[in-house]
């Protein structure tokens, strides 16, 4: 069994097919990249899986259970964890706060309890904070740790915004184009740093990319997309020289 | 005919209201934030117009002081859009709100200090008269009322979908960045939305005067105004007058067929139950941030 | 310079940086509990007046500061606490029974009316707000059995723990009375503040995607944040009621919604002190002016004469201040001042600047 199966999945916008019967399947522990052109519907599949949007036909499973009956916030308390195409971090909040939200999930206490801060809320904020300082001492936060998220430069909040989705301690990470707007050093560092979440946490991880470079250097498997549909689907190899992948990309050759 | 009278002088009413709705659809419209001191600028315009044309104060004719006065109300808007407003760019909508509500109560007691706290009345060339409709009398006034409104509307509606300048600040709206670089000037353009709600709030302050008499509270029927707008679906004009007339005609009915003291809940009972029923208003478009 | 060294996961999560800050904050509060020996009976009123403000600007924080839902109308739930309060004891309930639980049934109410503002963003959450502030009002003279209508109400001594307190009689009581309530809600919110909800608020009001993508399950996180503010606010109405001593609907005007929700904003939103300090500019504000007028009488000569407005315009003008020169209000001004002296001499001019950011606009694109 996969750890994640979208099947025969369709979404329309008006007239528009934004994703047309899409079938594909992420096996536990892989690295799976999608790749395609600008409105290929890559975004719109990550923003199916989180729920944000319902298919008008379909089933995604998650670990063997049907995410579509899950609230979207319920999406990640079975754990699956993203990060946002355009940067969604807590703007008025300090990093370590930002990623202690990450934490949400675990939350066992209840409303009263944190107000009067009981031992047992005290002891899994101690616990909370030790995670979450792995994390920090993982992707080399330290110094960002009490700063505002609106006053770091762009390439720490990506980092953050893996950061936190890494708190919620997730079985899947969801990666939206984690290497856009980055420098070329700071994309190595996230390649490293993707290789090592899924080396050392165990994490599986879907990934939405542009940066070729990036997608071969750590996928296992990479699906191209364009209009809504599955192109191809196989090793970063042999997408790269499909010739259906190519023709979407450059065109048809003369 | 009892009702149809009520319904005249309710339209006439709900035109004021439309009016100042209209300003706020304007602004929002174009720069996407709201302007709580409309019924103020209102207000203002008002007492400009009485300032410069009743006889205790400078006395020149309706007909001079009336343009005089638009383009006072127009250079307000303008300023204030150029020396405050622009300071807040990139700020949250909602610090517009606290800020012009605070722009309220100065312009508030300012005119306070000006003109007195005394209600006063403008003087005006339609004043007492009244034209007779089969059996229906009308003061003249509530019909130029009506007659203003509805041409000012359709006007502005023609602007903002045929003319250039209106294109432009429908695009300025939607996204400043991109039509900053299609070379839409912004910020000129914002600043003529804000002159223009300004002339529209005084053309709406004339009215409210000529009809009535206005002092410096009568601003607070602003916020009656932007409920119109809001049960009218912010963001569209025609919308904006609607719903100032639907909150103009349910005022008189209420208080007529419930109890007196109904006509002051009833629009906002309606605005309640539009906001809980119809979140965008009844003349809406659907919003869903894009992430 | 003074550089606090981290050794412990507790010196994050415990509320005070350092012994230093914590022996200030005990200072305040010795001081604070000191007050009545130290004011005349005037100015111990005004300062209780300036807590109970700050009491409903807490309220108001929970829900505006850091669940960033604006709220124009929180006088409906200042009045929704007070008469609660007065109907209770006037059917026999005891102060200390009935004074939470006048607290509680706001909070209720303001969860009830949650469930409709969720669907609400920014200006829509105002307008709605601001309605019901002003429904309230009309509901108050309709339903004059209950509320005594235009003619108000009068709010007997009330009984704790076997003193009776009363504004005028027992005035250090009192003002003792309105300082406990007012630490023991502080301290709560601190105290959530540091737990999973109050960081799932500050989630909300920064982005609700991103929240709901953590886990955060964005309607209940904002009916709470309904409930616990109206809860406060509540009690702060309960306790304006017992200060006023006659209270009707006009205590509770769509005004008082709209001054309160422009304290906090001159305090400074998404902080505990900027409750405070924005209560301290209200509370104080009249005082000051009457004293700077008298001064300015006293120089210039004959000028009593009562200016209407002068309070709101002067209050209107000190925002707009606020909001074009240091939006984050008094404590925003405040931690500035602090940074500064605790750098010294490494302060830089730009160390709070944010980036600037072109308009997101909130609807459909």
């Amino acid at each position: 069994m996969s750890l994640l199966e979208l099947e025969t999945v369709t979404l329309k916008f008006g007239g528009l097919t934004a994703v047309d019967r899409l079938s594909f399947c992420v096996e536990e522990g892989e690295v799976f990249a999608i790749v395609g052109p600008n409105g290929a519907g890559k975004s719109t599949v990550f923003n199916l899986i989180s729920r944000f949007y319902d298919p008008h036909e379909g089933a995604i499973r998650f670990d063997g259970h049907d995410l579509l009956r899950a609230r979207p916030d319920a999406v990640a308390s079975w754990g699956v964890a993203r990060t946002f195409q355009n940067i969604e971090l807590f703007d008025h909040a300090t990093v370590l706060q930002n990623l202690l939200v990450g934490r949400h999930r675990h939350r066992r206490s209840n409303l009263l309890s944190e107000i009067f801060f009981t031992p047992s809320v005290r002891k899994a904020e101690i616990q909370n904070r030790h995670f979450v300082e792995e994390i920090i001492d993982f992707l080399d936060l330290q110094a960002y740790r009490d700063k505002m998220i609106a006053g770091l430069p762009y390439g720490v909040r990506k980092v953050v915004e893996v950061g936190r989705a890494l708190a919620t301690d997730p079985k899947l990470l969801l990666l939206d184009e984690p290497a856009s707007g980055l420098s070329v050093e700071e994309t190595t560092d996230m390649r490293w740093w993707i290789d090592d979440i899924r080396r050392q946490m165990g994490i599986t991880v879907l990934m939405v990319e542009h940066d070729m470079g990036l997608v071969s250097g750590v996928s296992d498997r990479v699906l191209a997309m364009a209009d809504g549909a599955k192109l191809a689907l196989g090793t970063p190899a042999e997408v790269q020289s499909d010739p259906a992948v190519i023709e979407a990309y450059l065109g048809r050759a003369a | 005919m009892d009702n149809l009278q009520l319904l005249v002088s309710g339209l006439a009413n709900g035109c004021v209201y439309g009016l100042i709705a209209l300003g706020f659809v304007l602004i929002y419209k174009a720069t996407e934030a709201v302007n709580f001191a409309q019924g103020d600028f209102m207000m203002l315009g008002a007492f400009v117009t009485i300032g410069l044309t009743n006889t205790e104060y400078m006395g020149l004719p309706f007909w001079i002081s009336l343009p005089i006065s638009l383009s006072i109300m127009a250079a307000m808007g303008y300023a204030l859009d150029r020396f405050v407003i622009r300071l807040m760019f990139g700020q949250s909508q909602t610090a517009v709100v606290i800020l012009t509500i605070a722009l309220g109560f100065v312009i508030r007691f300012v005119a306070g200090l000006i003109w007195g706290h005394n209600p006063q009345t403008l003087q005006n060339p339609l004043a007492g008269r009244e034209v007779a409709f089969g059996g229906l009398v009308l003061g003249l006034e509530d019909v130029a009322v009506i007659v203003v409104t509805v041409l000012l509307t359709w006007g502005l509606y023609e602007f903002f979908n045929r003319t250039r300048l209106g294109l432009a600040m429908q695009g300025a709206s939607q996204n400043q960045l991109a039509a900053y670089y299609m070379g839409i000037p912004v910020k000129r353009v914002q600043g003529l939305i804000w002159a223009l709600a300004g002339a529209v709030a005084c053309v709406a302050g004339i009215l409210f005067a000529a009809k009535g008499s206005v002092d410096p509270n009568a601003g607070l029927m602003g916020i009656k105004a932007f409920a119109a707008a809001v049960i009218g679906g912010f963001g569209s004009l025609p919308g904006a007058l609607a719903g100032g007339l639907i909150v103009g005609v349910i005022e008189p009915f209420a208080s007529r067929y419930i109890a007196a003291g109904y006509s002051q809940i009833a629009p906002y009972a309606l605005l309640l139950l539009v906001l809980i029923f119809r979140p965008n208003g009844l003349f809406s478009q659907t919003r869903v941030k894009k992430v | 310079m003074r550089i606090v060294f981290k050794t412990d996961y507790m010196q994050d999560i415990r509320p005070w940086k350092d012994g230093q800050q914590l022996t200030l904050y005990l200072l305040l509060l010795a001081a604070a509990i000191a007050a009545p020996w130290l004011l005349d009976v005037f100015f111990l009123g005004e300062l209780t007046n300036v807590l109970i403000w700050a009491i409903a600007g807490l309220g108001l924080m929970v829900l505006t500061g850091h669940t960033g839902q604006a709220s124009l109308g929180h006088a409906a739930f200042l009045a929704a606490g007070c008469y609660a309060n007065i109907i209770l004891m006037e059917s026999g309930m005891p102060f200390m029974l009935a004074f939470p639980l006048a607290g509680i049934l706001t909070g209720f109410a303001g969860a009830i009316i949650a469930i409709p503002a969720l669907r609400l963003h920014g200006i829509y959450l105002a307008i709605f707000t601001l309605a019901l502030s002003i429904l309230v009002d009309d509901i108050i003279v309709l339903s004059d059995a209950w509320t005594g209508g235009v003619g108000g109400k009068f709010a007997p001594p009330v009984n704790v723990f076997g003193f009776e307190i009363e504004r005028w009689g027992t005035p250090g009581a009192f003002y003792w009375l309105v300082l406990g309530v007012a630490v023991i809600v502080t301290l709560g919110y601190v105290n959530l503040l540091r737990a999973p909800l109050g960081r799932a608020f500050i989630a909300v009001r920064d982005s609700e995607v991103s929240a709901q993508a953590m886990g955060v399950n964005v309607a209940r996180t904002k009916t709470i944040s309904f409930g616990l503010s109206c809860a406060v606010t509540g009690w702060a109405g309960a306790l304006m009621g017992l200060y006023a001593g006659a209270f009707n609907n006009e205590t509770f005007s769509v005004v008082i919604s709209i001054q309160l929700l422009m304290m906090i904003v001159i305090g400074g939103l998404g902080s505990i002190h900027g409750a405070y300090f924005g209560a301290i500019v209200i509370g104080f504000l009249p005082q000051f002016l009457s004293i700077a007028k008298e001064y300015v009488g006293a120089v210039f000569g004959g000028s009593s004469v009562a200016i209407p407005g002068l309070e709101f315009g002067i209050f209107g003008m000190i925002l707009i201040a606020f909001i074009l020169l240091e939006p984050m209000g008094i404590y925003g001004r405040w931690l500035k001042v602090r940074t500064w002296f605790e750098l010294f001499p490494f302060y830089r001019k730009d160390m709070f600047k944010r980036q600037k950011s072109y308009l997101k606009t909130e609807r459909l694109r």
